[in-house]
């Protein structure tokens, strides 16, 4: 795997534009982890908060009954109804994501119309609600603005524009 | 915005579980969803960690710098509002660039630096500037190369070609990123 090459090799140039720009490497590496250290903390309690209200979101369902309404529409124009789960959560969270679309692959096949369209969807866009919360959580910015709204649409463009392109792609 | 957002999923989570009868098992998630969060820290707490720790190195070297002098002019037409001689650009660079090879775990803390250096040239502590949210926009919109996860995972369902879904990721990819960077650049020159 390429991806397997990436982060030694990556390290390896660090390590030696360092010694060769004469910093002390050493000194450096703990400085920074001392850093990283400080940023954990910093993350931890907006991890507790989304991974609490995302555990009880998922397990009470309300995801499924508020998709059953959706469904019909959905249908309508001949969008397959188990990648709305997905849809929905991409944005919220990647390990519930990854879950839904690993049972998709397994129940439909990787190669399927349904599985290369989970798959790409996947792939084209991060989870915009975890990300927001934080990033501005960790520098304590608490006013958000219109970074929601932007980040949303762009999820949205991405959820059509995988449905368009799967299906030209593999017809 | 994420107040309501975090009252909303908590509120209608426990009110349709009260009205379906499925209590307990809320009651079993709050129970657990401590841990889970602890244990989540777990696994990619000493990563960040670690990489805090190279990344240090790429700072002090300089080596962060001249990775961003590369990216510096697409990154400046993104960016307006950052000072010229700010750290943030080499960071948001970084990002992009871990980010974009599928190493999401590797791109967290140089977005935590870009939003921490960011948050510098910040005349509101508590409020947004224009530039972390097109950085954020950016980020989320997720301008991904190699999707590594996906691969794997395809690979392990048995697919008959599991990297056939970069070209389509990279394609919606655009879009999705496209789309968000031309909405934020509207918003802001409504402004």
């Amino acid at each position: 795997m390429i991806s397997d090459y990436i982060i030694p090799l990556f390290i390896l140039l660090i390590v030696f534009y360092g010694i060769y720009k004469k910093v002390n490497i050493y000194d450096c590496f703990l400085e920074g982890v001392g850093e990283g250290l400080k940023t954990i903390i910093n993350i931890i309690p907006p991890l507790v908060a989304m991974i609490f209200a995302i555990n009880i979101l998922l397990s009470s369902e309300v995801i499924t009954f508020l998709l059953s309404g959706f469904s019909s529409i959905f249908e309508a124009i001949n969008i397959p109804q188990e990648i709305l789960p997905m849809a929905i959560l991409r944005p919220i969270s990647g390990t519930a994501s990854l879950a839904v679309l690993s049972d998709i692959l397994v129940n439909y096949g990787p190669d399927s119309f349904i599985g290369r369209l989970a798959s790409t969807l996947q792939g084209c866009t991060d989870t915009t609600i975890y990300v927001l919360a934080l990033y501005f959580s960790s520098i304590k910015v608490t006013k958000i603005r219109y970074s929601l709204k932007v980040g949303l649409f762009a999820d949205l463009v991405g959820i059509i524009a995988s449905f368009i392109i799967v299906k030209i792609f593999f017809l | 915005m994420i107040n309501f957002i975090w009252f909303f999923m908590i509120a209608i989570s426990i009110t349709y579980a009260l009205l379906t009868g499925n209590i307990s098992i809320i009651n079993d998630e709050i129970i657990n969803s401590g841990s889970k969060s602890f244990s989540l820290i777990l696994e990619m707490g000493p990563l960040i960690i670690l990489w805090m720790g190279i990344l240090k190195i790429a700072e002090n070297s300089g080596l962060l710098e001249k990775f961003a002098k590369l990216l510096e002019p697409v990154l400046r037409k993104l960016f307006p509002s950052v000072k010229k001689d700010s750290k943030a650009l080499g960071y948001i660079a970084s990002n992009i660039a871990a980010n974009s090879l599928g190493l999401g775990s590797a791109a967290t803390p140089f977005g935590l630096k870009a939003m921490e250096e960011l948050q510098k040239e910040n005349n509101q502590p508590d409020t947004a500037t224009d530039a972390m949210i097109t950085f954020l926009v950016l980020n989320t919109s997720g301008v991904t190369i190699i999707p590594t996860t996906v691969i794997a995972l395809r690979m392990a369902s048995g697919s008959a070609n599991p990297s056939e879904i970069i070209i389509t990721s990279l394609l919606a990819t655009i879009c999705s990123s496209t789309a968000g960077l031309l909405l934020d650049y509207y918003i802001r020159r409504k402004k």
